[in-house]
């Protein structure tokens, strides 16, 4: 004790004159030492307790399990996949499930989302009104409530198969899903494909051009709507010149149900609806919140310089409003993600409800299981929020 | 009755009390007085609470009748209700100290969790529940039907081998709790239910129109469910193990709950052993020698705990089937206390 | 006086006319704002076409053909009957306590009634002592709501309170050692530490004393109990952690930075039902062999921990917005930077952030109803779980329950945002030039 004493005591009388407890050097490395090690202290005796609990009770850890035969079905997949595909494969359905309905929710919920904040700034009572109504009832309503009920509702409002709803040929609607046929591609049909692609880079190029072109001569140009006659009549023209490579495989009741076909699950159904029109009311409220904040001095010089209203909002108000909304608008995005998650109290084959649900419960892997799943979500929200941040400094306002 | 909530959660947060778990499991429920059993969330005629809030059903039954052996009292048990998803964590942790949870006996969960299977109250097997509407009388006209079946489960595993094996095809329909598979049945959303046909009988019930399902004949699998324990704590195995055999042999004997005291004064060899009034079973493992005796005075031997909670007279309405004792055809043999 | 000289000059205003009929009262005000162009005028009439194809069949639904009374689901399986309000009444006390024992659920309105106690003079700008309150609502009312719910009568052994004896005569031998080596003065450290110490010992011998009252398991607690109960010990929980961990992520620390960040990220990337599968399922196996914990307290630590990293960011947000003159004059008073924080820093942020912290509670509220996937019955847990109750199911029965549920959750939170939006316009007043 004496010896650290009078050194320390004499390296601080050296600095300051002062006691080396004021030294905030010292303090800085003694305080993130004691941090870093309690820290350390309390992993090291979770993963104690974890390998000896786990040899004990005999569990067997690591990644094998992974290459093994999963042995179950999953009722929706994207992915080929039987029962004699192996747990990884099963990962990989659910992850596709997850991703496949947080982006059409995504999608959906953005539509719904900026129509009703529009809406809730109308200068029509009875549309304002009702846009509220609408985001003060979804907002505060748990949301597996909302799941709940909608599955219920979905379920109880559509037929049986044997009654199905047809409103189309060749589409049907029933309580086990909705029932689509399904394209089955002869060769050739692959160019079609392609020339989707052509169509679509050759709309992004136009754009680029037309956009260079109007910011060096002033000189306007169609872009948009020569953009989309490509990307519907480029595939189109394929289509025919190629001799309609394409067939539908039409479902047809067969004993309980219909076989062949597309089937969109119920569960699917429930479950989008559910997330995109909960996430819908908060982006309409960031939506009514990012036009608010563009100052109505901007509105007032645009209408002042000649602009039409739909030029205003197009050129003035949106743009500056974006900047506001992008921010919450990208944790909603990721809540709307992780909240996907809840696909598991209703059914829906998700990564949770597959890989967390029926692997975890075949293998008794808990440990494993949940950390890849919780990796899985962190690695979606990193990226995710990587990109809008990629995307918010390309919007953001440049200052000096 | 002091209170569990936080005593071992202070104890964990300065490293104490951290009592170890794989000393006498019987020394432990001594001291604190009660079993703790872990049971089903709620399945009828197995373990379920009533209207009052007690927990009634076989399992439920089991449980007290271990309780009964150690402590005279068949109600010196509390119940830890665990899901499917939790049930071999809580054992094995030691959450509980037996579980008696309609658990499937199989070789993989004998051997591989740490855990043992003590023996079989209840043998069961995987069926299936159709709309009468449907006209179906056989499991093998299901093919391209919608299937409802919970996670977690050997259910789950057998229903994909079934339908492999006889070339079908169905669509699952997959949840993670019971309850939420019989909405979704009962809303229709499947042609067919398939769990453990017991399972099956006490979920009719919950249904709107129960007259409307029936069960088909077909059994596709082996459900032998059983009481299991931790691995390593051969005193523990015994007693769990020799409470079922006890109540067995009971039925055997013809010792019910109503005679055993008359039964006490029996010239009977077999029946003496039994109620302790000859020789040190007891003892042997760790109780009194009057244990069976016990068992039997407060929930009664196999026959009558099975007839009073899933039996025909129940709402369950089950026969006893390959329940029977091995003596009217069944599969339930105890060996001889001896 | 001069009279001829200047030309007609009014001396009084001209009558007014009255504006035009088109432009006053109902009609000018629906001629405004619903028909003043054809497309608005479209979208009056859709949105009236809404109101009139939803609103009559949910209010005849909801109370006009709705059953209020009966004893089964006879009385609500009637041809054209409405919402089953029999079943919500039937059920009510298990939609409130869940299966908390008939005789004992005074001690729940009990603490119901300390909470609006303390919730009420804190939540009231006006109302004077906010400093007593607040210690009021984090300290004394834990205290007492856990004695009271639970029951108290915690059992400690003399093991326990010898080894915290022996470690707080440690701890304060290593205070009083590294102040002497320090040549700072020994007293008031001492006896800080010293009082810390005996007030956490006193709070555990209140939890130990036997107030007469009966254990109740938490496996008995259920319905809006456990609802409330999840929310408020997550938020009061979360809210030391999130200060520690918002003031660690601007810490210039490099490590106690870091460390900050991964913390909160982590929560925040992934989905509170993975926190809950983990600690209802990982948790048991992390802990010494032989420690369980309540399933209940398990999944009160899963949620604290998530909660806490939403509370951080909105006490970030606060400690960002107080101006760098603020932090630059506590350091030249020449307060440690505790003090700076305690007296100058986090009274002004936290002010500011009541708002946010109200919205992490409504979420975290409704993120509660999570729980009964691990087979915890909250609110909607319960209500889900009697819809299996074979005496009452009838078609109108789930649908009920979801709206009775709804509105309960829907109450809560509609008043919160309330109050938040109300406190945002009061902050946001004093800022105003």
């Amino acid at each position: 004790m004496t010896p650290v004493s009078s050194a320390s005591g004499e390296h601080a009388g050296d600095e300051a004159g002062t006691s080396w407890f004021y030294n905030p050097r010292v303090r800085g490395v003694v305080f993130q030492f004691l941090v870093v090690a309690a820290l350390v202290g309390v992993v090291a005796f979770f993963a104690y307790n974890a390998k000896t609990n786990l040899e004990r009770a005999g569990i067997a850890s690591g990644l094998g399990f992974f290459s093994e035969r999963a042995g179950f079905d999953i009722s929706q997949t994207l992915v080929p996949y039987t029962n004699d595909s192996t747990y990884f494969r099963a990962f990989l359905v659910g992850l596709v499930n997850t991703l496949l309905v947080a982006s059409i929710g995504i999608l959906i919920a953005t539509v719904i989302g900026f129509i009703v904040g529009v809406a809730r700034l109308s200068k029509n009572f009875v549309i304002r009104q009702l846009a509220q109504l609408y985001v003060e009832i979804l907002r505060n309503v748990p949301l597996l409530l909302q799941l709940l009920f909608w599955y219920k509702a979905v379920l109880s409002v559509l037929p049986s198969p044997r009654q199905s709803l047809e409103p189309m040929s060749g589409v049907f609607l029933n309580n086990r899903g909705l029932i689509l046929p399904e394209v089955i591609g002869q060769p050739g049909s692959g160019l079609i494909g392609y020339a989707l692609l052509a169509a679509i880079a050759a709309a992004f190029g136009i754009s680029r051009w037309a956009r260079a072109r109007q910011l060096a001569t002033g000189k306007q140009f169609p872009s948009l709507i020569v953009g989309l006659c490509l990307i519907v009549l480029l595939p189109l023209l394929t289509f025919f010149v190629t001799g309609m490579p394409v067939d539908l495989a039409y479902a047809e009741l067969k004993g309980f149900n219909f076989a062949g076909g597309m089937v969109v699950n119920p569960e699917f159904m429930a479950l989008l609806l559910g997330l995109s029109l909960y996430t819908a009311a908060f982006i309409a409220e960031i939506v009514r919140a990012g036009i608010l904040a563009v100052s109505h001095g901007q509105t007032e010089a645009a209408f002042s310089l000649g602009l039409r209203p739909r030029r205003t909002l197009q050129l003035v108000v949106i743009p500056q409003a974006m900047r506001v909304i992008i921010p919450p608008l990208t944790s909603q995005y990721l809540n709307l993600t992780k909240n996907s998650s809840l696909a598991v109290a209703i059914g829906y084959p998700d990564i949770v409800a597959v890989f967390a649900g029926t692997v975890l419960n075949q293998t008794g892997q808990a440990v494993e299981v949940i950390i890849i799943t919780m990796l899985v979500y962190l690695t979606i929200s990193l990226s995710t929020s990587a990109f809008m941040n990629w995307y918010n400094r390309r919007v953001a306002l440049v200052e000096r | 009755m002091t209170n569990k909530f936080l005593t071992i959660a202070l104890g964990a947060a300065l490293g104490l009390s951290a009592t170890a778990a794989s000393a006498a499991t019987l020394d432990d429920v001594k001291a604190k007085g009660f079993l703790q059993c872990g049971s089903n969330t709620g399945l009828a005629g197995f373990a379920a609470p009533n209207d009052a809030g007690e927990w009634t059903g076989l399992d439920v039954d089991t449980c007290r009748a271990i309780a009964a052996a150690i402590f005279d009292d068949p109600n010196a048990v509390k119940f830890t209700p665990l899901t499917a998803k939790e049930r071999f964590t809580a054992l094995q942790t030691g959450e509980v100290d037996v579980l008696v949870r309609n658990t499937t006996w199989t070789m993989t969960r004998d051997t591989t969790l740490g855990l043992n299977f003590t023996g079989v109250n209840y043998y069961d097997g995987q069926g299936f529940m159709v709309r009468k509407s449907l006209d179906v009388t056989s499991a093998l006209e299901l093919s391209g039907a919608s299937v409802c079946v919970q996670t977690g489960t050997t259910t789950e595993l057998n229903l994909t081998d079934y339908f492999k094996a006889n070339g079908m095809e169905y669509q699952p329909v997959v949840f993670e709790k019971l309850e939420e598979v019989n909405a979704a049945y009962d809303a229709n959303r499947c042609d067919v239910y398939t769990t453990d046909a017991s399972g099956l009988y006490s979920i009719r019930l919950q249904l709107t129109n129960p007259a409307d399902h029936v069960v088909l004949p077909e059994i596709i699998s082996k459900e032998p469910l059983g009481p299991v324990v931790r691995q390593g704590d051969d005193q523990w195995f015994n007693i769990v193990k020799w409470t079922l055999f006890a109540m067995v042999n009971a039925e055997e004997l013809g010792v019910t709950s109503a005679n055993v005291d008359e039964m006490m004064s029996s010239d009977n060899p077999s029946i003496k052993r039994l109620l302790g009034v000859d020789g040190q079973f007891g003892e042997s493992i760790g109780l009194s020698n009057d244990w069976a005796a016990r068992i039997i005075k407060h929930v009664g031997n196999y026959g009558e705990m099975f007839d009073k909670n899933v039996g025909p007279d129940t709402p369950l309405g089950i026969e006893r089937g390959v329940n029977a004792l091995w003596s009217k055809g069944g599969l339930q043999y105890a060996p001889p206390i001896r | 006086m001069d009279t001829g000289s200047v030309a007609y000059v009014r001396t009084e205003d001209a009558p007014q006319y009255a504006p035009p009929s088109t432009k006053t009262g109902a009609v000018g005000w629906i001629r405004d704002n619903l028909f003043d162009s054809v497309a608005n005028s479209i979208l009056t009439i859709v949105g009236i076409a809404i109101l009139a194809l939803i609103v009559p069949p949910v209010i005849n639904w909801l109370f006009i053909d709705a059953v209020y009374t009966g004893d089964s689901r006879d009385a609500c399986v009637v041809e054209g009957a409405g919402a089953c309000w029999a079943f919500v009444n039937a059920k009510f006390g298990q939609f409130m306590y869940g299966r908390y024992p008939l005789e004992e659920r005074w001690r729940v309105d009990l603490t119901g009634i300390l909470l609006i106690a303390g919730l009420v003079p804190a939540a009231i700008p006006q109302v004077p002592f906010k400093r007593e309150t607040v210690l009021y609502l984090i300290v004394v009312f834990p205290i007492a709501g856990f004695v009271l719910l639970t029951g108290g009568n915690v059992d400690i052994s003399a093991g326990f309170w010898m080894t915290y004896a022996a470690l707080s005569v440690i701890l304060l031998a290593i205070v009083a050692a590294v102040c002497v080596n320090a040549k700072i003065p020994v007293v008031r450290p001492l006896a800080g530490v010293a009082f810390g110490v005996v007030a956490v010992a006193l709070v555990f011998a209140i939890a130990a004393f036997d107030f007469g009252l009966v254990y109740v398991e938490t496996q008995l607690w259920g319905g809006l109990l456990v609802t409330l109960v999840v929310a408020i010990v997550g938020i009061v929980a979360s809210f030391p952690v999130g200060i520690v961990l918002a003031l660690g992520r601007r810490s210039h620390l490099p490590a106690v930075r870091l460390i900050s960040v991964i913390f909160i990220e982590f929560w925040r990337g992934v989905p509170l039902i993975t926190v809950l599968f983990m600690s209802s399922v990982m948790l048991p196996l992390f802990l010494p062999d032989g420690v369980n914990f309540d399933k209940l307290l398990r999944a009160l630590i899963g949620v604290a921990l998530f909660a806490s990293a939403y509370m951080a960011e909105v006490v970030r947000g606060g400690l960002q917005a107080i101006s760098k003159g603020q932090y630059e004059a506590a350091d030249a008073m020449g307060l440690s930077y505790s003090q700076g924080m305690r007296l100058i820093i986090l009274p002004q942020a936290l002010k500011l952030v009541i708002p946010g912290i109200v919205n992490t509670f409504i979420g975290l509220f409704k993120d509660t109803s999570l729980v009964l996937i691990i087979g915890l019955f909250d609110l909607l847990g319960i209500v889900t779980l009697n819809f299996s109750d074979a005496n009452w199911s009838s078609p109108n029965t789930p649908a009920t329950g979801f709206i009775f549920a709804a509105f309960v959750f829907w109450i809560f939170c509609f008043g919160m945002s309330r109050y938040s939006m109300y406190m945002e316009r009061r902050l946001h007043r004093g800022h105003a030039r």
